[in-house]
């Protein structure tokens, strides 16, 4: 399909905007003006909006794929929550407002949905405050960890490492590195969970934290959980947790209860608001009574008269990770999830999604390898190890499923997993979607068996085939100029 | 196929010690464990390395190798030509697609290094 | 359940099959230690659709947004074509993951690729990244990038750089050996005399901003000489509706240009989400942080697009990563982009010298009123300070009664900048509403 620059005309425009309705002209001198023009498209808005819609046609959507895409809880998100986000009180409210003397007025909706959702956040986690500036889990993972440099320093601890399971997400190792701390890598043990001697062995009175997931990438819930944070407590080391995969245990279970210090969540996940293509996310962090002076600022703050009100005095905060109070219009779909569910809706979604998930594992379990066979949560790892002997590897897996309509499962993650498939399916599923996507995955299986040179001519049905990665990468076209 | 006249390292490095110079590439089994090389990172000529440090970077398009040195001293030469030709590594992992030359100081790390046959069965045990 | 579709039969044959025999759905949970089981759960029960909307629709009105806004201070009330919206509505954009899978995802890696020719276009540089947070995570990931690269540790931060992202990149910093240097807030243009103080061998780069926070234009030209004589690099944020006339940030030399893109068609929202963009030279493509896009063949020798150069990212480098970013802002970037596209060449051009009018007109107008002092010690764009001879929060606050938010007080951010407003003059504002500003303001003052 043709780029927008190809589309566009000399003399096109897809806007109008109003004459110039002043008297007088700004004279800025030419040294201080671009020489030539910015070469932006030139379309009429039509021609736009096809363009554009054309492209959409191109992508796999929640709306109208099956998404078992592990670690991303690819759930189906409510169409109030958009229509809410979209009232124009809500979307049109320039952030510096309350920030000026009489200013908190106008932002009262505003603020009360930040502080609703805080104290929300909070219940559901078992924290005592949560923030919801961060704008992303990763960067929930960077303020997080800050916080817990923050409280080092003020402790005047003097620490260096940063302990997390192999089995960790990406960003934790990241998050950890660009905070200033080193990491120490935990393996896993053969029931898939981090392994207690080696976590005894690097556990050390120099270690600010410890990162985990729970439920972990295996969708294995760690049941020495307790030992290991009060192990990490015993050295004044701070457990920290990533949200996200929260969507296993809503109700069931809560950090904070787990012994956590500090908790960031994905909203963006757990709580239903849509991916974006990639974002925005929101990534609110909340922490125990003892972390709760290194926060960032704003505070939201609840007044006597019910009124609410934005703190900026806190001498020990970690400072601003935002330049307001996080991507508002993200935080606010969440809350009006949380508030449409309510607790028994909460409490369905992740049982049903650990119930789909488990559904899913046991009518997969005699087609593809599962290499620890536990009792999962919401989400699980096959492996096409058996099938990779015949030349049929996860990636070719996830053609084929691709042509069935089928957006593939996350691939070649957790990396302790050969030829690793992660499977979550969320609870928005029914059970004949469910049937179906097993019944494609095993006669992809048979498949495999039988006639391995097929996958990889795989897919054939979209609208493109295997572009190469390799010319992309040496080539680096990446603008179009 | 692994050469005779070549020393290895458990990261999958190769090391050719003439004299007080080493040249260092990477191994067949590493380039072909990490698939079709797009970049490769080079170092400073003159500069400094010492045992283990990180001295290089090859990679592909899901993998980003380290290579560590295997040996003390200065970067002498690197091979210009990978910059824009990094597959060279995969069509030819011990000749021309060597990587960096070195004027070797000290003996440090010299004991880590395998020969051909010892290489040959650490492959096969780490398969 | 309206967003689950088990069946309770569903729910029953499916416990069966997983060898749940006693049709517990709770019994799904057994692998958590009954003593670690949640202490509390005190969540209100769900609502009907229809109470929810009721309810946010109140709370909704506890916001006042009909108010004439002046207010900038880098975030700006431009108008967005009804067509962004309409585009980005499309759940074919906005319930789409990550394009991980280029074959499941050919719409939004175009897109992004166009978003990323535009954003070159636009600054004069030859790569942009797919989107970061907002600006001010852009200019702490650019100065992050900046010490990587050279090797260095100290960076130079220009007085006229906005004081909100002044602080996130102090606060990013705080643990890490790095050292910074500020040279004095100058309203005018940056000055050379203290960047030229402190600029030495050991300057990783030196942050400008272009308007400066306190709306003058500059040309950094020989500043960015100067530091790459001294082996620093120039990172540069800057205000995209300008660039529609502005000289670019690759014309003056600079090496990392960042800015907060939500002037190109994303709703004020209480502070997000936004978009945070990145461009530089060539040369820096391997150094920077957030994913890219990157066009090549697909088996048939059709153009596709794929994320590319991804051993950057936190997902295959893990702790040698460029960044930790992850989610980014992708659907706040195709807004952008159909922005871009929409209004266009011509357009741009036209509401950059729109703004840049009716800020001269507004000037013109308070320039009028007894003891209002207009700063014009550099030209400026859509943004400028007025000195008032009276308290600008008690100024401030009269005005919201009277339904205008004035402009931002330079006093919370400067404390020799007490008497100071900062005004920002969109092409929303009519002359009509830039007179009664002034009429209210004189009244305010004086009445």
């Amino acid at each position: 399909m043709g780029m927008i620059f190809e589309v566009s005309k000399q003399g096109k425009r897809g806007v109008t905007l109003p004459g110039k309705d002043v008297p007088v002209s700004s004279e800025v001198p030419k040294g201080y003006l671009r020489s030539k023009e910015a070469g932006l498209p030139s379309v009429s808005e039509p021609e736009a909006v096809r363009h554009f819609t054309s492209l959409s046609n191109k992508n796999f959507n929640v709306d109208s794929n099956f998404y078992p895409l592990g670690s991303c809880t690819m759930k189906y998100n409510p169409k109030i929550t958009e229509k809410v986000a979209n009232f124009e009180r809500f979307s049109s409210l320039h952030p510096l407002a309350p920030q000026l003397i009489k200013g908190g007025r106008l932002a009262q909706g505003s603020l009360e949905v930040l502080y609703e959702t805080e104290k929300a956040l909070c219940e559901i986690t078992g924290m005592d405050e949560f923030t919801t500036q961060p704008m992303a889990g990763a960067h929930g993972e960077l303020t997080g960890i800050m916080m817990i440099a923050a409280y080092h320093s003020h402790k005047k601890n003097k620490k260096k490492y940063v302990i997390i399971p192999d089995s960790g997400h990406g960003t934790n190792p990241a998050s950890a590195a660009i905070a200033g701390y080193e990491v120490k890598s935990i393996r896993s043990n053969d029931e898939g969970i981090m392994d207690m001697d080696e976590f005894k062995k690097h556990l050390s009175q120099e270690v600010a934290a410890v990162m985990l997931t729970c439920p972990n990438t295996l969708g294995v819930f760690n049941p020495h959980i307790k030992e290991i944070s009060d192990l990490a407590h015993e050295h004044d080391a701070l457990m920290y947790y990533d949200g996200a995969n929260l969507n296993a245990i809503l109700g069931k279970a809560r950090p904070g209860d787990l012994g956590f210090d500090v908790v960031h969540l994905n909203l963006h996940k757990t709580f239903a608001t849509p991916h974006g293509g990639g974002g925005p996310g929101s990534g609110p962090v909340g922490v125990k009574k003892d972390l709760i002076p290194f926060l960032p600022v704003s505070r939201v703050e609840k007044r006597q008269d019910g009124t609410f009100s934005l703190n900026y005095d806190e001498p020990l905060s970690v400072g601003y990770v935002s330049p307001f109070y996080g991507n508002f219009s993200v935080i606010l779909k969440a809350y009006v999830y949380i508030y449409l569910l309510g607790k028994e809706g909460l409490i369905d979604a992740s049982e049903s999604a650990v119930l789909n998930a488990n559904y899913l594992k046991s009518e997969l379990k005699d087609s593809y390898d599962i290499p620890f066979d536990k009792n999962c949560l919401h989400e699980f790892v096959i492996s096409a190890l058996k099938q990779s002997k015949k030349g049929v590897r996860a990636l070719d897996i996830s053609k084929a499923l691709i042509d069935e309509g089928i957006h593939p499962p996350t691939i070649y993650f957790p990396l302790i997993v050969k030829e690793a498939m992660m499977v979550e399916p969320t609870e928005t599923e029914s059970k004949a979607t469910l049937d179906w996507f097993i019944g494609i995955m095993k006669s992809i299986a048979r498949l495999a068996e039988k006639d391995p040179e097929h996958f990889k001519s795989l897919p054939q049905k979209a609208p493109v085939r295997r572009p190469d990665e390799v010319k992309a990468a040496k080539e680096m076209d990446v603008a179009y100029l | 196929m692994v050469p005779e006249d070549l020393k290895y390292t458990k990261e999958h490095e190769w090391v050719k010690v003439e004299g007080t110079k080493a040249t260092i590439g990477i191994t067949d089994h590493a380039q072909s464990e990490l698939g079709d090389i797009t970049f490769i990172e080079l170092p400073e000529i003159g500069s400094e390395i010492n045992v283990s440090d990180s001295i290089a970077t090859v990679e592909s398009v899901k993998a980003a190798s380290d290579i560590y040195a295997p040996l003390a001293g200065k970067v002498t030469e690197v091979n210009e030509a990978l910059e824009s030709s990094p597959e060279v590594v995969n069509q030819s992992p011990y000749d021309e697609g060597w990587i960096l030359k070195v004027e070797v100081s000290g003996d440090s790390g010299k004991e880590n290094l395998m020969d051909q046959a010892a290489y040959e069965t650490y492959i096969k045990e780490n398969k | 359940m309206t967003y689950i579709p088990l069946s309770e039969k569903d729910r029953k044959d499916m416990l069966e099959a997983i060898g749940i025999k006693s049709g517990k759905m709770d019994d799904l949970f057994k692998c958590i230690p009954s003593e670690l089981r949640a202490k509390s759960f005190n969540i209100e029960p769900g609502r009907s659709e229809l109470e929810t909307e009721k309810y946010f629709r109140d709370l909704s009105k506890k916001n006042i947004t009909d108010l004439v806004c002046f207010l900038g201070g880098g975030f700006y009330d431009h108008y967005i074509p009804a067509a962004v919206d309409a585009i980005v509505s499309r759940p074919e954009f906005y319930t789409a993951y990550t394009p991980y899978q280029p074959e499941a995802s050919q719409g939004t890696l175009q897109a992004i690729y166009e978003y990323q020719s535009c954003i070159c276009r636009l600054t004069g540089m030859d790569a942009s990244n797919a989107s970061l947070y907002d600006g001010g995570t852009a200019l702490y990931e650019a100065a992050m990038m900046a010490l990587r690269v050279t090797g260095r540790n100290k960076i130079i931060m220009d007085g006229g750089v906005s004081p909100i992202y002044r602080k996130m990149l102090y606060s990013y910093t705080k643990n890490l050996s790095i050292e910074f240097v500020e040279t004095p807030p100058a309203h005018g243009q940056s000055d050379r005399d203290e960047i030229a103080k402190y600029l030495d061998d050991k300057t990783a780069a030196i942050i400008l901003q272009n308007p400066n926070f306190f709306g003058a234009i500059d040309d950094h030209t020989d500043i960015a000489e100067k530091c790459h004589a001294a082996g620093a690099l120039v990172i540069e944020s800057v205000y995209p509706i300008s660039l529609g006339v502005l000289k670019t940030p690759r014309e003056m030399n600079v090496d990392i240009a960042t800015g907060e893109g939500q002037s190109l068609g994303i709703p004020l929202s209480f502070g997000g989400p936004y978009l945070g963009f990145m461009a530089v030279k060539k040369e820096l493509i391997r150094k920077m942080p957030g994913r890219i896009v990157g066009a090549t063949e697909d088996l048939d020798g059709r153009r596709s697009y794929v994320l590319t150069l991804q051993t950057r990212e936190q997902h295959i480098r893990r702790e040698k990563a460029t960044s930790n970013i992850c989610s980014n802002e992708a659907l706040c970037a195709l807004r952008a982009l159909v922005y871009m596209c929409l209004v266009g060449r011509e357009g741009f051009k036209e509401i950059a010298s729109l703004c840049m009018d009716k800020a001269e007109y507004a000037k013109q107008k308070l320039e009028g009123i007894k003891g209002v002092e207009v700063k014009r010690s550099a030209p400026t764009f859509n943004e400028f300070i007025i000195r008032l001879p009276k308290d600008p929060n008690v100024v401030i606050g009269k005005m919201i009664e009277r339904g205008i938010t004035p402009g931002f007080p330079l006093g919370r951010y400067y404390d020799d900048l007490k008497d100071y407003m900062l005004i920002a003059v969109t092409e929303k504002r009519t002359k009509r509403e830039i007179d009664v500003f002034a009429a209210v303001l004189e009244e305010v003052l004086w009445g």
